[in-house]
């Protein structure tokens, strides 16, 4: 019988409301076995303030906040600021929120957390639309990418929104990016931020199955595939510091990826290899940035 | 202890003497010495507190919200524009039973922008479940931020509340304020206790989303907290006066109107002047009287009833407007007034705005107009006649 | 009068038995079944234990049917049957 890859504890249970399959839930899975019980959520409107069901239910056996769709950050902020004020330093205090909600209606809540260097972790668990109210365009959607509101005829013309460069031009000691479809990685990763002080921020890919168009049993194969097909490179950033985790030689070719997806499947092959064009020079830039900064002391 | 001290240092001052945990506040003027005055008691070591600075008055009133689920004891302070982008987070406030104090100076609203006292901003916030204290006076400031949080965190009310003070005319202006002793103080506010704080030994949810089964319910829940209020409000000004020697009259305050022809119905600063001239006014053998509306959420029905019953005539002075039929005052004492064919005759002033002085002269105009026979059932007061913009 | 906690909600969402959303089921077959605990690990529902012996069990009031357990298992013991 094989040893476990991550901690057996489970601190979400079954019964949510997640669709079958749905990547958010096993972001929230994990995080939560790296962060045992000594913690506190909060949530702005996203999927996962769904997630549990109408009251009088939770789905996570650690306390949950709700707040603002705008303001996780400043949510953290309080939380952390309460508990530090009642002589409670023991709970780790993380913001869970959708990529709508950090790279959009968030931004300004989350750069006012990095910032002002607030001791706490930031999640955003990135589906890359917004999905709790149907599939629309965030400024985390990819290029050419369906949703409802870039549509066929119109899908989406500006590129996605690197939030991890503008977490890490805030000068904060931890980023990193991880992949529910390598839960051992995203829970070191949550362990490692742990153990740091001051603001830490995680950007996690989460699959959606309604939002991206395929069959929920893909789910893995697909955050897998974002990873090594290098779309989805992972990588920390440890106060200028730039670490690839997963180094990649040669990578898979992002055909393999967007053809699993209808929300690409209208894709020209001159539209696919210009994504394929754009994931080369994106790596190549974050290979250089990890030259550049390998001396870099965090 | 006699000290002289702003509106603002006083908002400064009572934060501290009630032990405050967590402050969180954004500047706007006329409301920047009051976060200043706190920022300089931290840094001199005087007022152990988190003082938070945040990025937007949105912001700052979340983690104020925050902070209150763990249980800690919370001050905020805006005014104006700044008020009006915490609107979504008024309601979150109430409704989740968070009994954050708030400091408001009372300010215009934008366009144009003007920095000057004007009651539109709190009254458009009348609507969302917070406790509403508008003062006269330094001292009343003062003494009303230590009431509030006794009020605000009784169990059976939890609710939040914001007290107010005219732009400049308080903010800015030097009173002599009588100033408790912190053991005065600790006397009669104990800390908070919350019992139903996030606490990673008990999880839970806090918020939820509710079905049309039990939304309703839970509403319900936060309008009897407000409803609880209005007699904690009374009990909790008894037992001021009981430890301090002074009150400030509870909800509606009366200046001779026992025996008035016509009383005004008034809030803020101008409830000074409006005193001033009632007894100028009585000098002359005219009967006035004026009522001060010091709570104006939850709405004092029963005092407000107990007044019209026994005057012919009311006069309300909005120092806001909000696009009804007359102002929200105006509304809510013609509202209380079970029959307007039985009760007083109401009539409702718009004045003040965006800082336009109330002037004796204005009170003494308002007082002709409703002991006249005939007039308007609504008017403003001091507009002037523009016939053409200036250039 | 509802009590004044009446947004703090502490009911476990394991009441709801998502597990009549299937449309197929999972099966898993112990012959095949290297006990790697992968199924355990991917499962978003939190749908399989693994008993004192590393075998994994279903729990079958949740799991929602979705698939990922069979995509990833490696020895194949698993198979989605219609319900």
């Amino acid at each position: 019988m094989a040893r476990l890859t991550i901690p057996a504890e489970e601190l979400m249970t079954p019964g949510h409301l997640g669709c079958p399959g749905c990547g958010a839930t096993l972001a929230m899975r994990y995080l939560l076995k790296g962060l045992g019980p000594r913690t506190m959520l909060t949530v702005p409107a996203c999927c996962w303030a769904v997630m549990s069901g109408p009251f009088p239910r939770t789905c996570v056996e650690v306390p949950f906040l709700d707040c603002a769709f705008e303001a996780t950050g400043a949510s953290i902020q309080g939380l952390r600021a309460g508990l530090d004020a009642r002589g409670v330093k023991d709970v780790t205090v993380v913001g869970f929120a959708g990529d709508g909600g950090t790279a959009d209606i968030g931004l300004q809540s989350l750069s006012g957390f990095l910032e002002r260097g607030v001791d706490a972790i930031y999640v955003m668990y990135d589906n890359e639309a917004y999905m709790n109210t149907g599939v629309q365009r965030s400024g985390a959607t990819p290029w050419g990418a369906w949703t409802t509101t870039t549509p066929e005829g119109r899908t989406k013309p500006q590129e996605k929104k690197d939030i991890m460069a503008i977490v890490a031009a805030h000068n904060v000691p931890y980023a990193a990016t991880a992949c529910v479809a390598f839960p051992e990685d995203l829970v070191k990763k949550v362990e490692k931020a742990r153990g740091i002080r001051g603001p830490r921020f995680l950007h996690v890919l989460a699959p959606c199955p309604p939002g991206w168009k395929y069959a929920p049993e893909e789910t893995i194969r697909l955050g897998r595939l974002a990873v090594d097909t290098r779309v989805f490179p992972l990588y920390e950033v440890e106060g200028g510091r730039y670490t690839i985790t997963r180094k990649i030689g040669k990578g898979k070719p992002v055909a393999e990826y967007l053809a699993k997806q209808g929300r690409f499947g209208h894709l020209t092959e001159a539209e696919v290899a210009e994504i394929q064009r754009r994931v080369d020079a994106r790596w190549a830039k974050l290979e250089a940035l990890a030259r550049t900064t390998a001396e870099v002391t965090p | 202890m006699q000290r002289m001290l702003t509106g603002n240092h006083a908002q400064s001052l009572a934060a501290k003497l009630a032990r405050v945990q967590v402050v969180a506040a954004y500047p706007i003027t006329p409301q920047t010495t009051i976060v200043e005055g706190i920022a300089e008691m931290v840094a001199a070591g005087e007022f152990p507190c988190e003082f938070l600075e945040v990025e937007s008055e949105h912001s700052a009133l979340q983690a104020c919200i925050s902070a209150a689920a763990v249980g800690a004891r919370t001050y905020t302070a805006t005014s104006s524009q700044g008020l009006l982008l915490m609107h979504e987070l008024l309601h979150w406030a109430s409704g989740l039973r968070m009994p954050i104090v708030m400091g408001v100076v009372n300010r215009a609203v934008a366009p144009p922008w003007s920095i000057y006292a004007d009651h539109t901003d709190t009254v458009a916030q009348r609507d969302t479940g917070w406790i509403q204290y508008y003062c006269e006076s330094n001292q009343e400031v003062l003494d009303t931020v230590l009431q509030a949080y006794r009020v605000a965190e009784e169990f059976r009310v939890m609710l939040p509340a914001m007290v107010m003070e005219d732009a400049f005319y308080l903010s800015h202006t030097f009173e002599p304020v009588d100033a408790p002793s912190a053991e005065e103080v600790d006397a009669f506010l104990p800390p908070l206790e919350m019992p139903y704080a996030l606490d990673v030994d008990r999880p839970a949810r806090f918020g939820s989303f509710m079905a049309p089964d039990a939304y309703m319910e839970a509403r319900r829940n936060v309008a009897d907290g407000m409803e609880a209020s209005g007699r904690v409000i009374e009990d909790v000004e008894r037992e001021f006066r009981e430890r301090f020697g002074r009150d400030h009259g509870g909800a509606l305050p009366l200046f001779a109107c026992d025996d008035a022809d016509a009383v005004l119905v008034v809030s803020g600063t101008a409830a000074s002047t409006a005193r001033h001239v009632a007894r100028e006014m009585r000098a002359e053998g005219k009967r006035v009287g004026v009522a001060k509306l010091r709570v104006f959420r939850p709405w004092p029905v029963a005092a407000v009833r107990a007044l019209a019953a026994k005057v012919p005539r009311l006069a309300v002075l909005d120092r806001s407007f909000t696009f009804g039929f007359g102002g929200a005052l105006f509304q809510e004492v013609r509202n209380a007034v079970q029959s307007p064919r039985a009760g007083p005759l109401v009539r409702g002033y718009v004045a003040g705005l965006g800082g336009r002085d109330i002037v004796p002269a204005t009170i003494r105009a308002i007082f002709d107009d409703v002991l006249a026979k005939d007039g308007p059932e609504v008017s403003w007061v001091g507009l002037q006649e523009v016939t053409e913009w200036p250039a | 009068m509802i009590p004044v906690r009446a947004l703090r909600a502490d009911v476990s969402s394991a009441v709801e038995k998502t597990g009549t959303w299937r449309t197929f089921r999972p099966t898993i077959d112990r012959a095949r079944c290297t006990r790697c605990n992968v199924c355990w690990k991917f499962c978003p529902d939190v749908a399989i234990t693994l008993d004192a012996e590393g075998w994994p069990v279903i729990d079958y009031e949740h799991c929602k049917g979705c698939g990922i357990c069979e995509v990833e298992c490696a020895p194949r013991a698993i198979a989605m049957e219609k319900e």
